[in-house]
């Protein structure tokens, strides 16, 4: 990762420590998590100590501190989505990945997350999967989509190889 | 886009685009909101408009993008005026049927129609569904009217008429006086009076004041901020300045909450836009008011919908809480005046300038006037937001708009209010959507969330997930929070995990009440009403899980086991097949069977069971 990406991110955000949650929501978006380094470019140029940009990004769901996997399927745990078995989504995610929540799965491809709630909730259970809403999600319909998701990038990387 | 130098300017920019508008008989209104998106409606909008430009139609015909209009579990949705006929459930290939047949013959097509669950019959008309019917939507119906990104479609529906009427024209003292009179209360969850909010404001020392609006809808189940937000930004944005003018405050800010995408990006558009146009800024609309707003995004915690939280959140800082023995609208952000108010107490603010205070207190009971939008979800037939006039009882709101349980199954509940609130028997369905009654049953109205419970529904499993909830959102700054939350899930897990006894059920009542009385601030405070409103009215579901270890719902996995019923089960071997533990066993075309010490009551096999031979005992 280079400093001077992270730099462009800061842009007219230089020397505010009003601005650091705006920050370090650009970096989440920008790389996926927020990786020591760029705690420590921020501190910089923000004039914020590194223990308090750790404080904010540890507080924050928002920011993960870990890479994640390519595909971030994210299930609501909101109170409508709950009501319509939820909890049965994130069981059939975590066997048929093999992972826990906020770990990427050994191919690479998938992490797990929870949220509490999407505001979609006539719709629910919702699943979000890199910004993409499936709704009236249930197990049988989630494995596919992880079946299907799989196969989409053992094509593309077939078809990368190929080039 | 001209730049407005005064309210003249406005007037007849108004006039001008309503002329424009009016020479276009036929609209055509999609929605493009977070949920119908879901249900890829920019796919039926794209399609749609190569469709009119084929047939020559995209100047005979305005085509209309709004955002939420509620009812998302019918989208996409199309609105075809002037007939007002309503077509649901619409897909990309459905798009050249209706331009050729239903647009240039004039021909329903009735798969298209909405079909009432209740009656089984097709209706027509938007305004003949019941859904709608019995609803009072105020606020809502703008959101048809307007596409969001257009601010002109707002002006043209007379927005910014209410900013023009009040600034440079009439006092602070006159504006907050309306709202008082009103009797517009916070409608985030607080109920806090909203003139008394900006009298205290306006009367507080200091040149630099602040405005917030929280978006930062985090009880889970409630989404009508987000549908506003969304769909109507500018009425929010015309609040928020008349609001500002009130107070005597020069900069506002539109905290989003993280999980809105498209609320933080039409926020951002109608902010650029009203700038564009002079009605932001410096000298707005020529007079000597000068106000500008940023958007904030929220880093996802539920603790930053608290005020204070939220403030120090805008600050950079962690989403923590502070004592209000100083209110924040004295002591608020950067420790100036600051109003805070929900998205909705914004939003009625503009109607209620221009059609006066005494329209929006017709509606409405002695302590709870106007309309409140609801977000009807759970086990119901019709399931979206839904606006009523406060009064109205929640019967009416689960049977004649909910249209009743869904599945043929008995409702059991209600549960208002999010993680603050608290559940409702059936035999309370009579209570009026009202601040005070709600709040002596046990409940609240909180943001607006009405989940209906059916009997599928375990309370105590309800209880669990709101302290689940509430002990992860928790900031953990102030003690009885922070362990209390803690040791009230440990003994209510002990009760679902078949571990409870008798003896915990006064102990977990008087960590409630301790919890209740002790925390710093209002979600420590409001955390024990899961548990205290479920103990009060449902004290025999607990009873059950202590005494017998059975829960009845069928939820609570330590106590329930799976079977397969020999009799529905054909042997297809899709249950086994999908078993994450083998414990499922059988021959092809033959009746299986679960093993129950393998089966780890994960409810995968019985979700996918298409004769319905697997359930729980």
């Amino acid at each position: 990762m280079h400093i001077r990406s992270i730099e462009s991110l800061l842009k007219e955000k230089k020397s505010q420590p009003h601005q650091l949650i705006e920050v370090l929501q650009d970096v989440q978006e920008t790389y996926g998590y927020i990786s020591e380094e760029a705690m420590t470019t921020v501190s910089q140029k923000l004039g914020v100590p590194l223990i308090d940009v750790y404080r904010v990004a540890s507080f924050y769901k928002a920011f993960s501190l870990k890479p994640r996997g390519k595909n971030l399927l994210t299930l609501c745990q909101g109170t409508a989505c709950h009501v319509r078995l939820s909890k049965l989504l994130l069981n059939q995610a975590l066997t048929q990945l093999k992972v826990s929540p906020g770990e990427i799965s050994e191919d690479g491809l998938f992490t797990i997350e929870q949220v509490n709630c999407l505001g979609a909730c006539a719709l629910g259970p919702v699943v979000l999967q890199n910004g993409t809403y499936h709704h009236h999600m249930n197990p049988g319909k989630l494995r596919k989509l992880i079946i299907s998701i799989r196969k989409a990038e053992k094509e593309e990387t077939a078809h990368a190889q190929t080039q | 886009m001209p730049r407005l130098n005064n309210c003249k300017d406005l007037e007849s920019l108004k006039e001008r685009l309503q002329a424009r508008r009016k020479k276009i008989k036929t609209t055509l209104t999609t929605c493009a909101g977070t949920g119908c998106q879901a249900s890829r409606s920019w796919a039926v909008i794209e399609l749609l408009k190569k469709e009119l430009a084929k047939k020559g139609l995209e100047k005979t015909v305005n085509l209309r993008t709004t955002g939420c209009n509620g009812f998302c579990e019918q989208g996409p949705i199309m609105v075809l005026d002037p007939d007002n006929l309503f077509y649901c459930h619409i897909r990309p290939e459905d798009v050249p049927e209706i331009v050729s047949e239903t647009l240039m013959k004039g021909k329903v097509i009735n798969r298209l129609l909405y079909t009432d669950p209740v009656s089984g019959k097709k209706i027509t008309t938007e305004a003949e569904i019941p859904f709608y019917r019995a609803q009072d939507r105020q606020i809502l119906a703008m959101n048809r009217k307007v596409d969001p990104c257009s601010i002109e479609d707002y002006i043209a529906a007379g927005g910014y008429t209410a900013l023009a009427k009040t600034i440079g024209v009439t006092n602070p003292e006159t504006v907050i006086g309306a709202i008082k009179a009103s009797g517009l209360r916070g409608r985030g969850g607080g109920g806090f009076p909203t003139g008394r909010k900006w009298a205290e404001c306006h009367e507080a020392p200091g040149d630099e004041k602040y405005v917030i609006c929280n978006a930062d809808e985090g009880d889970p189940g409630a989404y009508m901020d987000r549908c506003v937000l969304e769909g109507n930004p500018h009425l929010v944005l015309e609040g928020m300045m008349i609001g500002a003018w009130a107070v005597g405050a020069g900069k506002g800010y539109i905290y989003v909450r993280n999980e809105y995408p498209l609320a933080v990006k039409h926020s951002r558009i109608a902010v650029e836009q009203a700038r564009k146009m002079g009605l932001l800024g410096e000298n707005i609309l020529g007079t000597d008011f000068s106000f500008d707003v940023e958007i904030s995004r929220g880093g996802g915690a539920f603790v930053c919908g608290e005020s204070t939280a939220l403030m120090a959140s805008l600050e950079g800082k962690v989403g923590e809480p502070r004592a209000k023995d100083v209110h924040t609208v004295v002591d608020g952000l950067w420790h100036m005046p600051t109003t805070l108010n929900n998205v909705e107490t914004w939003a009625n603010v503009p109607m209620i300038i221009q059609n006066g205070a005494a329209w929006f207190s017709a509606k409405g009971t002695g302590g709870s006037k106007g309309t409140k939008i609801l977000a009807l979800t759970g086990h119901v037939k019709n399931t979206g937001l839904v606006e009523v006039a406060m009064g109205t009882p929640i019967s009416k709101i689960v049977n004649d708009i909910g249209g009743g349980g869904a599945n043929g199954k008995a409702i059991k509940a209600v549960q208002t209010g999010g993680p603050s609130g608290g559940c409702l028997p059936a035999e309370k369905f009579d209570l009026p959507v009202d601040f005070d009654a709600l709040y002596e049953a046990g409940s609240m109205i909180g943001s607006g969330g009405m989940v209906v419970m059916d009997e599928r529904t375990c309370m105590v499993d309800v209880a669990k997930y709101f302290l689940t909830f509430l002990q992860d959102e928790s900031c953990g700054k102030c003690l009885p929070c922070r362990l209390g939350i803690d040791r009230m899930l440990e003994i209510v897990t002990d009760i679902t995990e078949g571990r409870g006894k008798r003896e915990q059920i006064p102990l977990l009542e008087e960590l409630a009440q301790t919890v209740q009385e002790t925390s710093l601030c209002g979600l420590g405070k409001t955390a024990p009403n899961p548990v205290l409103s479920t103990l009060r009215y449902f004290l025999p579901e607990y009873e059950r899980h202590i005494d017998q270890k059975c829960c009845p719902a069928g939820v609570c996995q330590a106590l329930i086991t799976y079977q397969v019923f020999g009799e529905k089960c054909n042997g297809c071997g899709v249950c086994l097949r999908n078993c994450p533990n083998k414990a499922i066993q059988g021959r092809k075309k033959e009746p299986h069977w679960i093993d129950s010490k393998l089966c780890t009551r994960c409810g995968i096999c019985a979700s996918e069971c298409k004769f319905d031979a697997i359930s729980v005992s």
